[in-house]
Order: structure tokens, then sequence, then C-alpha cells
């Protein structure tokens, strides 16, 4: 599905992609832990093709294609999905409209018609029943005015329209209760299929409760430096990522490089 | 010898004709412009006012004008129903300066309401046109000046005491000559005590590849408890040149809303000059401007708070691309004895080219504590984040602009009190941005195509 390669990357000049390697199978799950500043939301941004990134080197294989030649929108196509840890508000521009731009893209991209107003509203119902999203959102500007929690249930409910391939979601948890966390995870859960997959990015084990992964990498700057199984969340979250910071720290200064 | 000497020489030359062809009111004032214009001349490129419309260059084209009255016909204008139609839309043509009708247009209007040529009523009705005409508008001022010193027609719209018309009144301006053409009209709107009306303006170029320059001055009152829509919808070709010049007076609990649009043009000029005369008449003016190429929109607004507790809510927004230019300058003035003014301006406006130049001044006059005001303005792109964020779902950078450039003019169009004028709007600012060379699809004239 994805193969990243000592991916490496920067913004304003600043290197915060340091030799990313990552490889995930069609129907996985992976989630992506690391202490603030690491690097997680970078990775997704450049990832999704966000143009105030720079990649200096490394490859990224999408589905058999270099994810790194497409422009934001061909990814999202192609089957990748960024379900944002700050949603945008768009204001002026409606939820129906903004989705139905999405949708008929995508479309036009595959040689479809453009889909019917009917069906369109029929689309709209059925996903925005997965994540209990008001009906009344939808006439509302995209995001604008919408609570944390909508916010982020309104980014699955896309998620959901567009039925990606790849998802990664960057901090879906943060400022979220107990009960959005439940209603977007489930939400995440239902969306599961054996071919599809996705990054989980988070900062805490709490989400990871509700969406199961098949694999846990800590990122520390800038790179992956741990790889484990679900039970390394358990450990992050009882013994913080101090070990995994010394460990590192100690690794880099034999080698010269802190 | 400055470009405004040859219009000043044409009237010497010509005034006998051009006085035989016009009413009696218009012609009265015609020595008083000729003496303006030769005092003060056109304002030069330093003068403050007028830095980002250069008339000099403007008027020293050679255009013709229409003094001898020759009938210029409009094909097919019984037809032509613009860009804006609606059904219950009374719609009234004027090709170039000359007031024309259309079969039926007056059959939705009741009575009390009077749509007419400023000529034919000023024959009807001297009386009411020697009073207002020339009321308003500032001899001083250069467009008007000009516009006087050769007006012959126009457009009166009476609507008389406690009159609701109901039916927009649509007044097509139309373009068409095989020469350069100056057009010089006129528009009176009196709306009298506790009357109500809608009143949409479009300007139409139907020959595209000749130049004009339409010279216009509209003078507005808006009597007590009045209520008044203004919208004024320009859509001519790049070689048209629109100088205009608005002066509305607003008496005790009137309320007026002036919509300016231009969606297509190329040197425009619009001025506006507001006063109230009587409390708690509210003033909302509304404004966009879609300039790219090489088009030049430059607006002029002063909005006078003389008498207490007024309200003004002025909201002017541009979208300027390519090589084009906008220019806002907007002064609201508040008197020592107007207090408790509410008066509210804003200019925000988006520059998406590194060659497109937008100049703005909001500026505010305030001879008095106990008032609510603001100002403010605002010059910026389209937000990265958010085209970035349309893109990872799929919508394609050149769509999410249109979609970002659309939300940006959306709550001018909001402001449309007309519903199907607003949804109109909405659908022709759409395709504006789609680049579509001209909106008028409904149409069957096919002027700008």
């Amino acid at each position: 599905m994805l193969l990243v390669k000592d991916l490496h990357a920067e913004i304003d000049g600043k290197e915060i992609l340091r030799g990313v390697n990552l490889e995930v199978k069609p129907g996985e799950v992976h989630a992506i832990m690391g202490p603030n500043g690491s690097g997680k939301s970078t990775l997704s941004m450049v990832l999704a093709g966000n143009p105030a990134y720079t990649v200096t080197s490394g490859e990224v294989t999408f589905r058999g294609k270099n994810l790194l030649d497409m422009t934001p929108d061909v990814r999202s196509h192609e089957g990748l999905f960024l379900g944002f840890q700050y949603p945008v508000e768009i204001p002026g521009v409606s939820m129906v409209n903004f989705m139905r731009a999405a949708v008929n893209a995508k479309r036009k991209y595959l040689g479809e018609a453009p889909m019917g107003a009917t069906e369109f509203l029929k689309l709209m119902r059925e996903k925005r029943a997965i994540v209990e999203l008001d009906n009344k959102l939808a006439s509302r500007s995209v995001n604008e005015g919408f609570s944390g929690g909508e916010k982020k249930r309104n980014e699955i409910f896309q998620m959901a329209v567009l039925e990606p391939k790849l998802s990664i979601l960057d901090e879906t948890d943060s400022g979220l209760d107990v009960d959005a966390l439940r209603i977007v995870a489930e939400g995440v859960n239902k969306l599961r299929t054996p071919e599809n997959s996705a990054i989980v990015i988070t900062h805490y084990q709490r989400l990871l409760d509700y969406i199961k992964p098949d694999v846990i990498h800590v990122l520390y700057k800038g790179r992956i430096v741990y790889t484990g199984g679900p039970e390394l969340a358990l450990v992050i979250e009882e013994k913080g990522y101090d070990w995994i910071k010394s460990e590192v720290d100690g690794r880099d200064a034999i080698k010269g490089e802190a | 010898m400055g470009a405004i000497d040859q219009y000043i020489d044409l009237w010497k030359e010509h005034r006998n004709l051009l006085d035989s062809n016009a009413p009696e009111a218009l012609n009265k004032l015609r020595d008083a412009a000729a003496e303006s214009l030769k005092e003060h001349g056109l304002p030069a490129s330093k003068d403050e006012n007028y830095r980002y419309t250069d008339m000099e260059k403007i008027l020293s084209h050679d255009y013709g004008v229409n003094i001898g009255r020759v009938k210029i016909s409009v094909n097919p204008a019984e037809t032509f129903r613009c860009d804006v139609p609606m059904l219950t839309t009374s719609l009234f043509l004027v090709v170039n300066d000359a007031f024309a009708e259309t079969a039926g247009c007056r059959d939705v209007l009741p009575d009390g309401v009077e749509v007419m040529s400023l000529a034919a009523y000023a024959r009807i009705n001297p009386e009411f046109i020697e009073k207002h005409y020339g009321e308003l508008a500032d001899i001083d001022n250069p467009i008007v000046a000009l516009n006087t010193l050769l007006c012959q027609d126009g457009v009166v719209i009476r609507v008389r005491k406690g009159v609701k018309v109901e039916p927009t009144i649509q007044i097509v301006n139309i373009f068409q000559n095989t020469a350069p053409l100056m057009a010089a009209r006129r528009v009176l709107i009196v709306m009298e005590e506790d009357s109500e009306a809608r009143v949409l303006f479009c300007d139409h170029t139907q020959t595209a590849d000749v130049a004009f320059c339409s010279v216009q001055v509209v003078e507005a009152f808006a009597g007590k408890g009045s209520r008044l829509d203004y919208y004024d919808l320009e859509e001519s070709s790049q070689i048209t040149s629109r100088l205009s010049s608005l002066w509305l007076r607003q008496e005790e609990g009137s309320e007026v809303l002036l919509d300016s649009m231009t969606l297509y043009n190329g040197i425009t000029r619009n001025e506006f000059f507001t006063k109230f005369c009587g409390r708690h008449a509210r003033l909302r003016m509304l404004g966009m401007g879609i300039e790219d190429e090489s088009r030049r929109l430059d607006t002029y607004s002063r909005i006078a708070h003389d008498v207490p507790e007024c309200n003004t809510d002025e909201l002017f927004k541009y979208v300027v691309d390519g090589d084009a230019m906008g220019a806002f300058a907007g002064l609201i003035y508040v008197a020592e004895g107007a207090s408790k003014t509410e008066a509210y301006q804003s200019n925000r406006n988006l520059v998406g080219s590194d060659t497109a130049v937008m100049h703005s001044k909001p500026q505010l006059e305030i001879y008095n504590d106990d008032v609510k005001c603001s100002h403010g303005t605002a010059i910026g792109q389209l937000d990265e984040k958010q085209l970035f964020y349309m893109m990872t779902r799929g919508i394609s950078e050149d769509q999410a602009r249109l979609m970002l450039k659309q939300a940006f003019m959306s709550d001018v169009i909001d402001g449309i009190s007309l519903p199907p004028l607003r949804d109109r709007l909405k659908l022709m600012v759409e395709r504006r941005f789609a680049g579509e060379k001209s909106a008028c699809s409904s149409c069957p004239v096919g002027c700008n195509s």
C-alpha cells in the first residue's frame, strides 16, 4: 500500500523529517506515536502533499505509484486521505458544495459522470449517519462555527464519503471528550475493510483502546526509532517517552550525530 | 489645450442644436457647467481624490456625442432580457443616452409610479425637473459638470407618496454605435414619502469593438419613510470607460440600499455622495468589483452624517487579478451635531497576482463624541491553508481558487434583498470567476461575446 524510504523533508529551511522508513500493507492499521515536535504532523502533511514542506530526499510509493509526483488532489483521487489535526474553516463555502465538488472531482478523475442530485443527497445522508453528524451542519460553511468534536466528526464523515484506500488520521483524538472520541473511533472502525489501511497519529494510548493498531511506531527527531506491536502503546502510557529518548540520544551521541 | 476643451468647444459650436433637442430645465444649467469646467479643468493626477483615474486620458479620446439625436436602434430590443431575467421585472432600455421602452414594460407597474424619459418628463412637468435637476449634484464636480454640459436625456423614476412598487424596475443601458461615442445620461429618482421601490440598472456594451464613454449622473431623493433599493450592475467591454457620479439625499426614517457591482468593465470610476437630512435614516452600501486583465475600477464614496441617529453600513469587496487595478476611497463624515450616529465602513480585497494592484483608503472624520463608528481595510491573498485543505479532498487547485473567490464575495451577494437577483448574481459571479468571457449566456443579443 505505502512504502516510505529514507524520507527527508524540511519547512522554511529547517529539516524536520530525517530519514523516515515505513511500510504499510493492505488492511493494516499503523499507529505513529511520539513526543511533541518529533515530526508526526509533518509526516502526515508531506504524505498529503502540503506545498509548504519540501521533500529533500527519499521516496514514497503509494499503490505502486510515485506519490511525491502527485498534487494533493491527485493523491486524494488515488485513494489517500488526511484527517486534519486542525480542520480548516472555509467561510462562504457550504459543506454541500464542498462535498459535491470533492465527489465529482474524483468521478471526473475516474472518467465517471457527475453524480446526480438525488444520489448525492442519499450518499450524504448515509455517510452522515456513520458519525452521527447533524443534518444542519450540511448547509453551514465548511467547519465554520463547528465545535471541536463536530470538526473531527466532519473529518471522518468526509473520509466516509471519499472511501480512501489509506487514511492518515492526524491526532483525531485531540480535543475530544470521551463520547466524541467513541463516535469518531467507531466511525473509523465501521469504515475498516480487509483491503484498506490506516495510519493513526496520536499522543495517547486512549484512542488505541478503540482503534486497534497492528503496528506501533515511535517517531522521534524526524525518524522512526522504535517499532513494535500493540503492547508498545501500553509501555509508553506507563513509562512515557523518556526511555526511548535517552536510548536514541545515547545512540546518536556514540555516532556523533546529536 | 486639455482634453476637456474639445467638449467645451463642441458645446459652444453646437449649443443651439443641443438646446433645441433638449428641454429648458436641462439647458439652463449648461452655462454654469461650462464655467465650472473652464475654471477647474479636469482633476490632475496629483488630485488626491482622482489619483487612480486619469480623466485627462479618458476624455482625450475622440468620442462623438449624439447632439443631433440621431436615432440608433437596438436589435433585438424586444427580446433583450439582459442577464438578470426576472419575470416580474419591468424592463426599460436606455440606448446610449436615449430612453426607449419595451413592449409591456408598464403593464406590471402600479399607478403612482412614473418611469419615463427625462426629456419627455421635463416637457410634461417642467417645474418638477427644474426643482430636482442639479439639486443634489455639485456642478463643481468634474463628472457632474461634463454631464450637465452635454446631457439631453436620461431617466426619471418617480414613486408617489405611499406607493409600493412590487416588481423590480429594470433599466438596461446599452451602448451601441459604429463609431466611438460618449453618452451623458442623467438619472433622477424621486421617492416620495413612504414609497417603496427596487431599481436595477444594468450597463451593457452591444458593440464590443467600439470605444464608449459613459458620463453618468444619478440624483436620488429618498423621502421621509421611503425605501429604495438601488442596484447597479456593470457588464461592459474592456474598451468602455464609465464615469459615474451618484448623489443621494435621505430624509427621516428612509432606508436605502446602494449596491454597486462591477463584473466586466474597462475603466470605471464610480462616485457616491450621500447625505442624511432627517433622523433614523439608514443606508446600506454594498460594492463588488471583479477585475482582471487590464481593467480598472476606482470607487469613491463620501457619506455625510449631518443629523443625529442615522446609520450607515458600508462594505466593498474587490478581487483583483492579472494586471488590473482596483481603488477604494471612502469617507464617512460625522458632523458636530450628529449624535448617536452609527457608521461602519469596511473594504476587503483579494489580490491574485504579482502585477495586480489594489489601493485602499478608508476614512472617518468625526466631530461628535457620542457615536459608534468603525472603518477597516484588508488586502490579502487566498488562504494557502484553505487551498490545501480543499485539494486534499480531491478538489483541483483551479476549482478551489474559484470556490474561495466566490466564497469571498458571498457576504456582498447575500446582502442583496431580492432573492432572484441574489441567486442570479451568485451564478454570474461563479461564471465570472470561472473565466467565462461573458456571463450573458441567457441573453440573445450576445454583446460582450
